[in-house]
């Protein structure tokens, strides 16, 4: 799936009608299948960006198109993913994955059916009874891209999902990730803050300057071999020259 | 260790009960122990001529389960009004909070006058009783439903209506749940008092009253006992139906 980001901008409004804006012009193009990271530091408007694609927030000037056609609302060919306390808890894992098509009317059959396999997707197949406060951060981030999955959209938006996750679970789950992207051939937009994150997972990676959130550039990443080894020369050459232009940023 | 802490108290009374009224010596202010028990012990029975502790008993608990079933069938729904939409709320809560400090029992004879003596007036109050407690806690429980699971369900394709059928309801249920647990406790109380409006003639509330008029004390404690038990009894039954269905309350991750 194309998703094109035309002259984007954001001003919110505060309660004492001050404006503030929080993304500035952005334009951007995502390739069908592509793998996007959005990097910025805290406030920098990138969690905003994504919702605005997600459909729950709207632009104050600007349009978002998915395959050419302007995009008006959440859409069930985008699924999105929360960075925590997303699953909804009083449903078993394998009725969370199961959500989104229960909302389109499957049976319950089916729909169980097809939350069985991608739970298996997502390795997690022997926890469809389990409650979500009976696994850790790690599963339950999981069982919220099995969910997102099973709706089988085009594209992934993914709002620091493993931001709240300890340093070596979320390493795996990176791994995770590209398994599942590779398999399963979506558009994604990953949103994040480490830098060491985004060069790892990115195909491109769009660094945004701080508040109001600017495109500072487009950093490629592809000519990097996946699966990604950290310590290889373009890797850390790329890692770099993220950490400069985020650093630049940060001292206008 | 709680348990048998707990126990020593009630025996405690039980002991002073007896010692205070033997001192006592007067059947008409405080009547002995030996007195109350044999009419616990025999809830079958007849007493003076206006039935037996369980038909009285099954009489307040069918008219407190009426006045709760409409309490909750326009407090959950207008609860779920009023904390999903704030225009709702800012149309409907002065009003609320207008008519809540009443107690339920000072409408006693305006539910006389509109409802007439017996089952609908007294259901009027108990309804009453239990429509607040309902009411706010199923407010609060909606507030409450965590703004990411509404989100998620809507990116998942969840229309406005199967957002509030499948994410709202569900995630406001454990504070729904404990409302109508406030709620049937405030009814109970409540339907004891309107039994002592003029014209009913039956109902524990009535048969304690009844029986003060010819001075039975031990059925008065008897049937004080009994509500006090129906009381409690239901507040498990609540509590054991929370901890089954909503163990995730607290846990949300």
């Amino acid at each position: 799936m194309k998703l094109a980001i035309r002259d984007l901008s954001k001003v919110f409004v505060t309660g004492t009608g001050e404006q503030v804006p929080a993304l500035k012009d952005i334009s951007l193009t995502v390739a069908d299948e592509e793998f996007l990271c959005i990097l910025g530091p805290s406030g920098c408007g990138k969690t905003t960006l994504l919702r605005i694609i997600a459909g729950l927030d709207t632009p104050t000037t600007g349009s978002i198109e998915v395959d050419g056609e302007a995009l008006d609302g959440p859409s069930r060919r985008i699924a999105m993913i929360f960075q925590e306390y997303s699953l909804f808890p009083w449903r078993t894992v394998l009725e969370n994955v199961a959500f989104g098509l229960e909302m389109t009317g499957n049976g319950r059959g089916d729909r169980l059916e097809a939350a069985g396999r991608y739970l298996d997707l997502v390795g997690l197949g022997s926890f469809g009874k389990s409650f979500p406060f009976e696994l850790s951060g790690g599963m339950r981030q999981r069982v919220a891209v099995a969910r997102a999955l099973a709706i089988e959209p085009a594209a992934l938006l993914m709002d620091e999902p493993f931001g709240a996750l300890d340093a070596q679970t979320r390493n795996l789950m990176q791994i995770e990730l590209q398994e599942i992207w590779k398999k399963t051939r979506k558009t994604v937009v990953f949103v994040t803050h480490s830098v060491d994150e985004a060069v790892f997972l990115a195909d491109r990676i769009v660094v945004l300057t701080e508040r109001p959130g600017r495109i500072r550039e487009i950093v490629p990443v592809k000519k990097c071999a996946r699966p990604r080894d950290r310590t290889c020369a373009d890797f850390v050459e790329i890692r770099r020259h993220v950490l400069d232009l985020i650093a630049v940023g940060s001292s206008d | 260790m709680r348990r048998p802490l707990g126990i020593i108290l009630p025996l405690l009374i039980l002991v002073v009960w007896e010692i205070a009224a033997r001192l006592i010596g007067n059947q008409f202010i405080l009547p002995r122990l030996e007195t109350v028990v044999p009419v616990l012990l025999s809830p079958a029975t007849d007493i003076l001529g206006t039935g037996s502790l369980l038909h009285n008993a099954a009489v307040s608990l069918i008219r407190v389960g009426a006045g709760f079933l409409v309490a909750i069938a326009i407090a959950v729904p207008l609860g779920i009004g009023m904390g999903w939409s704030p225009r709702l709320d800012a149309f409907a809560d002065t009003t609320v909070q207008l008519f809540r400090p009443i107690p339920p029992l000072a409408w006693g004879p305006l539910a006389i006058a509109w409802f007439s003596v017996g089952l609908n007036s007294m259901v009027f109050i108990i309804f009453l009783g239990a429509f607040f407690p309902i009411l706010l806690n199923t407010i609060d429980g909606v507030r409450g439903v965590k703004k990411t699971w509404v989100e998620v369900a809507r990116t998942l394709g969840a229309s406005e209506g199967q957002v509030l059928a499948k994410v709202v309801l569900p995630g406001a249920a454990p504070t729904i749940w404990t409302g109508l647990r406030v709620g049937f406790g405030i009814a109970w109380m409540c339907v004891i008092a309107a039994e002592w409006l003029p014209g009913t003639t039956s109902g524990l509330g009535y048969l304690t009253l009844y029986a003060y008029n010819f001075g039975q004390m031990h059925f008065i404690i008897a049937g004080m006992i009994t509500i006090g038990i129906i009381g409690i009894a239901f507040d498990l039954l609540f509590r054991s139906v929370e901890d089954r269905w909503f163990a995730w309350r607290g846990s949300e991750r």
